[in-house]
């Protein structure tokens, strides 16, 4: 049984964003910290450290979750993706990211990383959503310029072309 | 806003965390999803000296019938418990109540047990114990206790559980033939925890009313063959009863309200939907 | 390219934004992930837990004795380096960086830690011990202004700053001679728009220039900078400040971020290291900003056809503990439009500014609209309803007309353009009215509770930096150097390959000012928008800029767009007389299209615009005579309309001024009191829009901004001045399930003020949805006047009477109240097994004393019947650590006694006071006690419900130890309460 001492720094192997990596923390880091200020991954963001705001949302082995809640040493051994894992580096957006610019789903963008890791997996999970079903989901995420409606627009519209593009597919096939 | 120090028990076993928590003498918590924990310590209101990490004990994730209830391990979260394939049908209390609990990403990490440990007495995971009459399987080195609801939760965020006890798992006792559920609550928000939160079980000529969010701990009251003419007088006696208090988003009074109207609400609609 | 060209246009084009990119990729600039030097440092503060105190003492040495630690600085060590800041109101009253001798509101940093890293920065934090002497607070603004009150600066006479009178017109004749006046209160709350990022300071000191060098996610007004450097005793360039390329929102938020600039300069400097601040939640909500809350009494003077012919207005503005610069600025800045969007000939102002125990206020979008426009507007929908009129009717009516354009309102505002009329005939078409009020009847006929509201408005933009003067008396502005007008900068340049730059003195909050940019240079030089490079970035050490600078009052579209649309005609305009003599065309037949520099009339006679700015890079001898190499033009944009107040105190407040009206259907809930909006129309004229994506996604921020002032916002106080909104959980910001979206219209009628013919359009609901929403409350409850913000708990009580007593057999125990409101109270008494002899010598021995209360580590005696002592309440987990002090009074032995004292600790602070009294009764002393506890520090802001409870257990287990005490001397061990208080006071987030 693994026990980690306060004073120790603790090397944490982790998948980040489809990448083998390694980091050190001590068992107090946070893990909004740990990827921020150790990885270096600034697109994970940080609003209120008591797991309301949502701004700091990443997926854990796939499932949107408060990083600011979470210590940096839980991850060992776990695939952490962020914003960054929408799409590489120098790839065109995704569907996703692209439909929030189309939709102006985002002003100064400070929630926005958040928001897509809950809407990536959310979509994932539940593909045709209804628009109030879209909201509830949103209701774990605060922002503070859009007033919502461009960013549940935007998920509204990747659901429905993601859902056309299947009906396509599978006529075609 | 950053935690305090502490020393991190990843337990693998149950036994490596009831044997931590006996060592640690009454200095540990157990993180099991830290939506309320770790805010709590980052608030630097909570300073445990030793946390013991029981999220990734695999023999304690599980959800398994046990005789008339369904038992939920300590390291199931509220998600999970949300996908049980036949949460709707046979428990359809937890079924309207979880979507209430936080929101999607809490939930994803959020346990059950966590939520009965925390015991807020808004909470919709302990009213749903009481209402239902459950119960939650305790641990330590000293060996195991199963405690009702009503014998677990004795006020606010205090429960009968010792500093070196685990909850191990809830139960919650399933839909019988004849009973009907009903739920709702409300909250200044989506996701908040509740200002006041019902829950109505009817079966036969009998209903109950679980309250959670007005006195200090989840409180449920039976009625049998009750006139309906009857029912607003012993609704408000329960509500002063109840009493509740004000606080910076509503009063005692608009409490007691709640409980007289939504209380109706919720009963009427427990009761129209028996089968 | 045969056909003819038309040459592209984006102006006015609803563009997807060119920041968009790198936000949804997790790559933008935000403060907080800009590189930091390696010996960085970081900083935490200790903030006071009380509304008002004198600091007794500091004691910082086992903080700075923590490994790890750097320095720990105190207000009196930041005094050598620095000044208080200035401000436009002469009275004694110093803000300093930290809280010098006397804490003033919950949240005041008084004690700066440096330390490695911000976790080992708190770990000090919470070592440093401070005696505090706890004084009066003066919370309530009203009070605050009465002769009553504690004044909070010693050294002012009052607590009232300032208080003017303004007349306009004859109001006392329109209120004699109309036929009807019509008065409200109101209560307007605080707020704030909290944006998703805190404040980030990094701040670095050059002694070699004696430059500070600061990066922060300032926001302007750059007014605040000659601030910043009078405090730090250095000139203009003696203060490097640089915002950076993204901030996660402002709205008006993060100028007061300016004296943790000046702080943290300091800190860099006695730290002898870069020092990084990083502002917590708990930290922005107590202590950032906020807009002042206002008392207002409004009085119209209606005739009986629902025409108003007069206001009469009296504000008192709440600015918390310190006025700071740019305040008072949501009184003053409004100044001119205090008739509303009416012609209204006549009025009367006055204008109080008050100081409370709260935390100083400051710019937050809308800028004293919200709190002006709430009460004429709900002034407004009262004059209707006692004539027995249509509100909209009544709105009508008194609408500055069409044909009135511009238009000379009371206060001074010059209203450029508009249509009002017809934007509300718009609104009322488009926006189904007809629907809605059909909605209402039916919901109505059902027994549903249904209301409808309106409000119009007039929303002044792009400040006149004069208005602040207004504040001061003619006389004393004559004394003072003149202050009026506005600048704007902006530079495009064009690089050797062709590549366009442009920058100008806004620093970005989110608003997507680089779209604009980028479109309006595009479209002068004939290139996409995608392909100008806009540099959001601004230091002010290399960029131009001016004191107007900054994002604020919405000036970007009448200001700094315009200043890039003449530097991109400046540039454009070279371009053509360098391309003119290789094209034979005369400079005025010269066209930019396609990436092409071409002749209008033959477009195959072009040059690539890449080699037509290479000649001035390259080849400058070949240049036109006359004319300079090089490619960088800048242009300064000083509109000539807005001028210093008159004579008759009338001031042209805002270069340009938009118009909006709203309408609402809201339905309440009968049982819940919950509102819902139901149908919410808002239509527009802000002149030309720019980019309508963009235009829309400003209005539904503001227009949700609106929503949550009038149904969820607001920072709460107790009257003792503690804190109770501490975090998110408290302070109820909506979600997407609580802000539905509106109807959205727009008329365009160009402002003849600005070149762009554009105005600002994202204020407008700020001011207008609250009170929209809360007339159509009103309407639906048949109230008089309602205050926001609109909680259930507050609507059922309107809507639900007398609440149904409890049965009659029930016995409810009553709590009395205590010293105020808020304070906890109790009553109570246990029967201890000993004679009323033995429990008084208990309770005034010392030791004894010490062995009974909980967690207590021994008393010292620092005089008579007053006690120190250690505390720790709360076991196991929580043990939080406090200062205690006790002082028994009203002795009577062996009969009763008072107890008074207080808590100190990280964790927060405590009042309290009990009677306690004892009777000799069979078997023993009945023991009766009274007391009354108040909270406030941390715990309280956080954990406000759970505190009841807590002081009740506290008490209780006091009574127990004293019984066991007594029963069996020394059996009770100290300071081994088993008792988990903490943990209940500590359920903050269920905390409502
Ligand atoms: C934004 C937000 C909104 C929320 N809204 C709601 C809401 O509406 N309703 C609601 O009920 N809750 C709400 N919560 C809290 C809920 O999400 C938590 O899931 C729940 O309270 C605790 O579960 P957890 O597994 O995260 O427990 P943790 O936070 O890990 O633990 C909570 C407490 O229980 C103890 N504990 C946990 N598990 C055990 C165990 N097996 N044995 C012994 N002790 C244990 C811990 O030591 C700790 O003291 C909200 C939280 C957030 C962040
Ligand atoms: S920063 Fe994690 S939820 Fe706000
Ligand atoms: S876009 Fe600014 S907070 Fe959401």
């Amino acid at each position: 049984m693994p026990k980690l001492s306060q004073e120790a720094v603790q090397k944490i192997n982790f998948t980040l964003n489809g990448e083998a990596e390694t980091g050190m923390a001590e068992p107090r880091m946070l893990l909004s910290d740990f990827l921020r200020n150790v990885m270096g991954v600034t697109g994970c963001h940080v609003g209120c450290e008591h797991g309301v705001c949502g701004a700091c949302t990443v997926q854990i082995d796939g499932k949107a979750q408060r990083s600011c809640l979470t210590l940096a040493v839980q991850v060992e051994g776990r695939a952490v993706d962020t914003v960054e894992s929408l799409t590489g580096r120098e790839n065109p957006l995704s569907d996703l990211q692209q439909n929030f610019k189309t939709h102006h789903g985002l002003q100064c963008g400070y929630c926005t990383p958040g928001i897509l890791m809950s809407a990536s997996e959310y979509l994932e999970k539940n593909p045709d959503p209804s628009e109030a079903e879209v909201r509830d989901m949103l209701s774990g995420h605060l922002c503070r310029c859009t007033g919502y409606a461009g960013i549940v627009n935007a998920i509204m519209a990747t659901a429905k072309e993601r859902q056309e593009n299947k009906s396509e597919k599978s006529t075609a096939g | 806003m950053k935690p305090r120090k502490f020393d991190l028990v990843r337990a693998e076993t149950t036994a490596e965390a009831l044997a931590a928590l006996s060592e640690a003498g009454g200095e540990a918590k157990i993180f099991a999803g830290g939506q309320s924990l770790m805010a709590m310590m980052n608030l630097r209101l909570l300073e445990p000296s030793v946390l013991i990490d029981i999220s990734q004990i695999s023999e304690l994730s599980y959800i398994k019938e046990a005789g008339d209830k369904l038992e939920i391990g300590a390291a199931v979260t509220q998600v999970e418990l949300l996908s049980w394939p036949g949460l709707a049908d046979r428990l359809p209390l937890l079924h309207q109540a979880i979507p209430h609990l936080g929101h999607f990403q809490t939930r994803n990490r959020g346990t059950i047990c966590g939520s009965l440990s925390h015991s807020d007495p808004s909470s919709e995971l302990p009213l749903c114990l009481a209402t239902l009459g459950g119960e939650v399987v305790l641990q330590s080195v000293r060996g195991e206790r199963v405690l009702s609801a009503a014998n677990f939760q004795l006020g606010m965020m205090t429960t009968a559980k010792a500093d070196d006890e685990l909850i191990v798992a809830a139960r919650y006792p399933f839909k019988k033939p004849g009973e009907g559920f009903a739920f709702t609550e409300v909250a200044q928000r989506r996701g908040d925890f509740a200002i006041v939160a019902v829950a109505a079980v009817a079966s036969g000529d009998t209903f109950r009313l679980g309250v959670g969010g007005v006195a200090d701990k989840p409180t449920v009251r039976n009625w049998t063959n009750l006139a309906d003419e009857n029912l607003d007088d012993e609704l408000n006696a329960f509500a002063w009863e109840l009493k509740g208090s004000d606080d910076i988003h509503a009063t005692a009074r608009y409490r007691r309200e709640l409980v007289r109207r939504l209380g109706r609400r919720v009963i009427e609609e427990a009761k129209a939907c028996r089968s | 390219m045969a056909e003819a060209f038309v040459p592209e246009k984006f102006v006015g084009k609803p563009i997807e934004r060119v920041e968009d990119e790198a936000l949804l990729r997790g790559l933008a600039r935000y403060a907080d992930d800009y590189p930091a030097r390696l010996d960085t440092r970081h900083a935490a503060m200790l903030r006071s837990p009380h509304a008002h105190a004198e600091i007794v003492s500091i004691d910082t040495s086992v903080a700075a004795a923590l490994p790890g630690v750097v320095c720990v600085i105190t207000g009196a060590d930041v005094q050598e380096y620095v000044d208080p800041f200035l401000n436009i109101v002469k009275a004694p009253m110093e803000l300093w960086p930290l809280a010098v001798e006397r804490v003033r509101y919950v949240g005041e940093a008084l004690v700066l830690v440096v330390a490695m890293d911000r976790y080992i920065a708190e770990d000090a934090v919470d070592h440093i011990q401070v005696e505090y002497k706890v004084l009066e607070p003066a919370v309530n603004p009203e009070y605050a202004a009465s002769e009553d009150s504690p004044t909070i600066h010693e050294k002012c006479d009052s607590n009232i700053l300032s208080d003017r009178e303004f007349t306009y017109g004859e109001p006392d004749k329109a209120f004699e001679e109309c036929d009807r006046v019509v008065k409200l209160k109101i209560d307007f709350p605080r707020s704030s728009i909290t944006p998703m990022e805190n404040y980030v300071v990094m701040a670095d000191y050059h002694p070699a220039e004696g430059v500070y060098d600061v990066l922060a996610n300032f926001q302007g007004p750059f007014t605040v900078h000659p601030v910043m450097c009078r405090a730090l005793r250095v000139k203009n360039t003696g203060l490097r400040l640089r915002t950076p390329s993204n901030t996660g929102g402002g709205f008006g938020i993060k100028v007061a971020i300016f004296p943790y600039i000046v702080l943290m300069a300091v800190a860099s400097r006695i730290a002898g290291k870069p020092v990084k601040w990083v502002e917590d939640r708990l930290e922005h909500l107590s202590s950032a900003t906020a807009a002042p809350n206002r008392v207002v009494e409004i009085e119209a003077a209606a005739m009986n056809d629902g025409k108003v012919t007069g206001f009469r207005l009296s504000q008192l503005d709440d600015y918390g503990a310190f006025l700071r610069a740019p305040m008072p600025g949501p009184l003053y800045r409004m100044h001119g439009v205090c008739t509303g969007s009416y012609e209204i000939p006549n009025l009367y102002v006055r204008n109080r500014l008050v100081m409370t125990n709260k935390s100083p206020s400051g710019m937050v979008r809308g800028f004293g609209g919200p709190q002006m426009y709430y009460a004429i507007e709900r002034v407004m929908h009262r004059v209707a309803i006692e004539l027995n009129l249509d509100p909209l009717a009544v709105i009508r009516k008194n609408l500055v007309a069409a044909n009135a354009f511009p238009y000379h309102a009371a206060a001074g505002a010059v209203f450029d353009s508009g249509n009002y009329q017809a934007v509300v005939d718009m609104a009322v078409k488009e926006g189904r009215l007809d629907e809605i009020l059909k909605r209402r009847d039916e919901a109505r006929a059902e027994g549903r509770i249904y209301g409808v509201g309106y409000a119009a408005v007039t929303e002044p933009t792009h400040s006149n930096m004069g208005y602040i003067t207004t504040i001061l008396t003619k006389e004393e502005r004559a004394k003072r150097s003149p202050t009026q007008g506005t600048n704007s900068n902006a530079t495009v340049s064009v690089d050797p390959f062709g590549g366009v730059s442009t920058s100008t003195d806004v620093p970005p909050m989110g608003q997507g000012h680089a779209t604009l940019m980028a479109q309006i240079v595009a479209e002068q030089l004939g290139l996409q928008p995608t392909e100008i490079t806009c540099n959001m970035e601004i230091d002010t050490q290399k960029d131009k800029w001016s004191i107007a600078a900054g994002n604020y009052a919405a000036r970007f579209t009448s200001g700094p767009a315009v200043a890039v649309q003449m530097a991109a005609k400046m540039m454009r305009d070279k371009l053509a007389h360098i391309a003119a003599p290789n094209l034979n065309v005369p400079v005025e037949e010269v066209e930019f299209g396609n990436g092409l520099i071409f002749a209008r009339d033959n477009p195959d006679n072009c040059l690539k615009f890449y080699r037509v700015a290479g000649t001035a890079h390259w080849s400058p001898g070949s240049l036109p005579e006359g004319m300079e190499g090089g490619l960088s033009e800048s242009a300064v944009w000083t509109p000539r309309q807005l001028t210093a107040p008159d004579e008759k105190d009338r001031i042209n407040t805002s270069l340009v001024y938009g118009f909006n009206i709203d309408f609402c259907g809201i339905e309440i809930d009968k049982d819940t009191g919950e509102v819902r909006i139901d149908h919410y129309v808002t239509a527009h004229d802000a002149g030309t829009i720019l980019n309508p994506l963009i235009a829309h996604g400003q209005i539904l921020g503001s227009y949700s901004h609106g929503v949550s002032q009038a149904l969820f916002e607001e920072f709460v106080y107790d009257e003792d001045g503690s804190f109770k909104s501490g975090t998110f959980a408290d302070y109820l910001v909506p979600s997407a399930t609580e802000v539905p979206e509106p109807i959205i219209l727009h008329m365009e009628t160009p402002s003849p003020h600005t070149p762009l013919g554009a105005k600002g359009l994202a204020d407008g609901n700020c001011m207008s949805t609250p009170v929209c929403i809360a007339n159509a409350v009103c309407d639906a409850l048949d109230l008089e006047n309602i205050q926001v913000p609109l909680f259930p708990s507050k609507i059922s009580a309107l809507i639900h009477g007398e609440e149904q007593p409890p049965p009659a057999q029930m016995a409810v125990v009553e709590t009395k109240p205590g010293k105020s409101d808020s304070a906890i109270t109790g009553t109570g008494s246990s029967m201890v097994p000993a004679d009323p002899q033995t429990v008084w010598d208990t309770l005034l021995d010392p030791e004894k004393l010490a062995a009974v209360i909980p967690g207590c580590h021994g008393l010292d005696q620092v005089a008579e019947n007053d006690y120190r002592a250690e505390v720790s309440l709360g076991a196991g987990p929580v043990r939080g650590k406090f200062l205690a002090s006790v002082v028994l009074s009203d002795l009577v032995e062996p009969t009763s006694v008072t107890l008074a004292g207080g808590l100190d600790g990280p964790l927060g602070s405590s009042q309290g006071e009990g009677r306690v009294r004892l009777e000799a009764q069979d078997g023993g002393t009945l023991v009766s006690y009274e007391y009354s506890v108040e909270i406030s520090g941390k715990v309280a802001a956080v954990g406000s419900r759970l505190i009841e409870g807590g002081a009740r257990v506290v008490v209780n287990q006091f009574f127990s130890r004293l019984i066991k005490q007594v029963e069996a001397p020394g059996s009770v061990t100290m300071g081994s309460g088993s008792l988990s208080l903490f943990q209940r006071l500590l359920a903050w987030l269920g905390v409502k």
